[in-house]
């Protein structure tokens, strides 16, 4: 993929003020004065700074700093030295820049080293120039270029302006580094704002502050796809500290701008409580009637059918099955999640002579761009974006709704405003990551081999078009490891809007194919380790190489008996304590958790431990901030699994703040220890992949120390009481 | 109606509704933007400040129940021993991901230190349990505060 991609882009340099150079990445045609106009990737300063910009949102998955390291490795700088720039949003610049989907250490670490190898070839060039030698004599390191023979250096920032006279090299023929003398990648680095971080410096989103700036908040309907039919905004406007009440008609459903009132005043806490002196009649629409168990009850009703839409079909499911030795037939459920950050969903906005500026926490400024475009009847280019560091994503920044919001509020407004949702606003009006019901049946053969396997996913969407992130993938695991496979699926029609959440769809499936797994190698007789490897069979590659869904076996199993090891699987543990093992494959990331918990009397579920081992490709490129991402996945999957729903009732969502939707706490949280695996594949990303194998993992370790199979989550300590 | 505070060592007089929680006045009047909001309802920590040295969480904190009391916040942190050493060992081990939390974090735990410079993994639960880290940070928080406390 990134081989792709270079013989797209082109190098381009040029002069900076002070007698330093610039160095950037451009689509092959994009205008020369256009890259240089924005932030160029990489600035040598005359005055001796280096400055590289990190172009990818960042949410706390660590982007700003490990990016930025594929860089300056390559140009062969001291790391204390570099300087990191936040880039504003263009993605006619800088290519893709959305945080989602684990994709930018995969698109991008073949493509940054260009970029750092580049600037390192021009200064070389320079130096090479200056001295009347050939480029081939000279090295560099530290930020310095050497001619060893008559040992001479010179520092970057002496050759800079030379440089940036100089025709830049051609981004494919660049010789790279080898991985083995890397000083910086591959080194644990500290994150490059943790010191604003500690020191509470204004980084994120909500912590824009704008001269004349006012506050926002933003009444909705409380079912989702209802609208205003009437307000009376008299109380509201009389209310302390309110500036200003209005309507808000919508503009693209709830994705976009939903109908709604918006209350401006000179505090949040202002706006905030001005809510109760607002008189809304609210249509509220067609969702009105959905809620959580009549979605339950009907996917009941479904345990012993087919779906319409068929996913998966290899030989014949219903010949194996009858064959068969030993059938398992079980059902799986998961609810719908809100994803939570801890920085409600915000965006400060600011329109001047028709012009929109945006200050938005998001993961993907570019949809947000175009919806604000839409809503407000302006060109894309009239719309500047400024990136703001993400209190965590997990998939919700994906959503753009927000920005939509506060531009529209903000030019209603005639100053500028800060939007802030309340936390009821964010668990109330979020994106739901879709629950799911499944209908599971599996054939064992005399010898425990799985040789039949059905599964009806009753899922939400709109007769064959799944609900966004609802997707099970034909390809999802164990299809093509099982001969005769029969997967289908119904949809439920659903009024809320359903986003990705880390790990997409695969946070559930992880849980539900193995967990069923599970209770095929109990009903087998095996040992639940050797049952996995024999599913998954000898080390090769299943499906086309290079292809994204392919299904590296081997890779697979590395992992798998990685984790076994490390949690000393097979050994001998007290009553009510038990190891339960899970793998799964996600991201292009193969990962395996082993989970040691406890189950008290009263069914409350204690975990001692993770032990996590995950393959990622052959290089980690920043390992503290990879482990800090598996042990966060992990501990999200555990918080998740045990105490989070999202339930609807009459439309409406039933949770409104954090003590109806606990997040894990301290106290709850287990050591969770983590190994790579380092296979020789291109470097992928960890954000999402660790998640997946941690639920199913739980479950059945909670099966081994009480027996009890869990098929539903949350877990629902209830059934393992004594 | 004006009201005197004093805020991070320095005497601040602020003019906001007295029913006004401090987090809001700190976030919004004052532009001291480093104490987060994060739930409004005390499920969350990620407000907490000191009054008088004990952690409490600002968004539960009326302005004015506040009084003469001394109110610390992070941007304030680094001028005692315990609030440098613990943002030290934040850094060296990197704790955070989003880094959203991370002020309630160390507001918490350079109390608990102050209190019990040696805290054993108990004493460590027990006085961060309140503070949600949505990127579950939590075993290097852990390390760090452990770290702090012999540094
Ligand atoms: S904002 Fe105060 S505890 Fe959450
Ligand atoms: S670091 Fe993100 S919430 Fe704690």
């Amino acid at each position: 993929m990134s081989a792709a991609l270079n013989r797209r882009q082109l190098l381009v340099a040029g002069a900076v003020a002070g007698g330093g150079m610039w160095l950037g990445l451009a689509p092959a045609g994009a205008a020369m004065a256009e890259a240089q106009a924005l932030n160029p990737w990489v600035r040598i300063g005359g005055d001796g700074s280096i400055t590289i910009v990190s172009h990818n949102p960042e949410i706390g998955q660590g982007i700003k700093t490990s990016i930025p390291m594929l860089v300056a490795e390559e140009l062969d700088v001291d790391w204390a030295t570099v300087r990191i720039e936040q880039a504003l949003a263009n993605s006619k610049v800088y290519g893709r820049q959305v945080a989602g989907g684990s994709m930018a250490t995969t698109l991008q670490y073949d493509a940054l080293r260009r970029v750092g190898a580049g600037a390192r070839a021009l200064l070389v060039a320079a130096a090479a120039a200056e001295w009347g030698v050939p480029a081939g004599a000279l090295t560099t390191a530290g930020g310095r270029v050497f001619h060893p023979e008559t040992a001479r250096n010179l520092p970057y920032s002496a050759l800079a302006a030379r440089a940036a006279t100089l025709p830049p090299p051609d981004i494919a023929t660049l010789v790279l580094k080898n991985p083995k003398d890397f000083k910086i990648v591959g080194k644990p680095i500290s994150g490059v704002d943790n010191r604003k971080v500690v020191t509470g410096q204004p980084l994120f989103g909500l912590d824009t502050m704008l001269p004349g700036m006012k506050f926002a908040v933003f009444e909705k309907c409380p079912t989702y796809g209802g609208k205003v039919a009437s307000a009376d905004l008299a109380a509201v406007k009389a209310a302390k500290g309110v500036r200003g009440a209005f309507i808000v008609p919508g503009h693209g459903g709830d994705y976009e701008l939903a109908s709604g009132v918006a209350i401006i005043a000179d505090s949040f806490w202002h706006a905030n409580q001005a809510r109760a002196a607002l008189a809304v009649q609210w249509d509220r629409g067609v969702g009105a009637g959905q809620s959580s168990a009549g979605f339950a009850a009907h996917a009941a009703t479904l345990a012993d059918t087919q779906g319409p839409k068929i996913i998966t079909e290899s030989g014949d499911a219903a010949a194996a099955l009858g064959r068969a030795a030993k059938r398992v037939k079980a059902s799986y459920s998961y609810p719908f999640l809100a994803h939570a950050p801890l920085e409600p969903m915000n965006c400060t906005a600011r329109v001047t002579g028709g012009k929109v500026e945006l200050w938005a926490p998001t993961q993907n400024p570019e949809p947000g761009r175009k919806a604000v475009a839409s809503a407000l009847g302006i060109p894309e280019t009239d719309i500047t974006i400024h990136m703001m560091r993400c209190g965590g994503g997990f998939g919700r920044r994906l959503g753009i709704e927000y920005m939509v919001e506060a531009a529209w509020i903000a030019r209603a407004a005639g100053v500028p405003v800060k939007l802030v949702w309340s936390r009821e606003d964010d668990m109330t009006r979020g994106l739901l990551r879709p629950g799911g019901f499944h209908h599971l049946e599996a054939g064992l053969d005399a010898d425990g081999k799985v040789i039949a396997w059905r599964n009806h996913f009753v899922s939400y969407g709109d007769g064959e078009k799944y609900a966004r992130a609802a997707e099970l993938d034909a390809t999802q695991f164990p299809a093509r490891f099982v001969e005769n496979m029969a997967v289908s699926g119904t949809m439920q029609a659903l009024a809320a809007p359903t986003g990705y959440l880390r790990a997409p769809a695969n946070n559930a499936f992880g849980f539900v194919m193995q967990g069923f797994i599970d209770e095929l190698a109990h009903a087998a007789g095996a040992d639940p380790l050797q049952f996995r490897r024999d599913l998954l069979g000898p080390a090769r590659l299943v499906g086309e190489p290079g292809k994204r869904d392919s299904y590296d076996a081997g890779r697979a199993r590395a992992v798998l008996d990685k984790a076994a090891v490390m949690a000393g699987w097979g050994r001998k543990l007290p009553a009510r304590s038990g190891l339960g093992i899970a793998f799964h494959f996600s991201h292009l990331g193969y990962f395996a958790s082993v989970v040691e918990a406890s189950v008290a009397a009263d069914g409350a579920v204690k975990v001692a431990k993770v032990w996590v081992a995950g393959d990622v490709g052959r290089q980690i490129v920043n390992p503290s901030g990879a482990i800090n991402q598996v042990q966060g996945s992990v501990l999200d999957a555990l918080g998740s699994s045990l105490g989070q729903a999202i339930t609807l009732k009459d439309g409406a969502i039933e949770q409104s703040n954090y003590d109806a939707y606990p997040l894990l706490r301290m106290a709850d949280a287990p050591p969770v220890e983590v190994a790579f695996v380092l296979s020789d594949h291109n470097p992928t990303g960890l954000g999402e992949p660790g998640y997946p194998a941690t639920p199913p993992a739980l479950v059945n370790a909670i099966f081994a120390a009480t027996g009890v199979r869990v098929r539903s989550l949350p877990i629902d300590t209830g059934l393992l009481k004594v | 109606m004006p009201t005197k505070l004093t805020l991070n060592g320095k005497a601040v007089t602020v003019d906001a509704d007295p029913e006004m929680p401090l987090l809001w006045v700190l976030r919004d009047v004052l532009g001291l933007t480093g104490t987060k909001y994060g739930c409004g309802v005390a499920q969350c920590g990620a407000c907490t400040v000191h009054l008088d040295g004990q952690p409490v969480r600002a968004c539960q904190t009326p302005l004015g129940s506040v009084g003469k009391g001394r109110i610390t916040t992070i941007e304030a942190l680094a001028t005692s021993p315990v609030g440098r050493k613990l943002q030290d060992a934040w850094v060296a081990l990197d704790v955070p991901q989003c880094g959203y939390c991370q002020a309630g974090q160390l507001m918490s735990a350079a109390a608990l230190l102050r209190d019990n410079p040696r805290p054993d993994d108990a004493a460590i639960d027990a006085a961060m349990t309140g503070n949600y880290c949505r990127c579950a940070t939590y075993n290097r928080i852990r390390a760090a505060i452990k770290q702090a406390a012999v540094a």
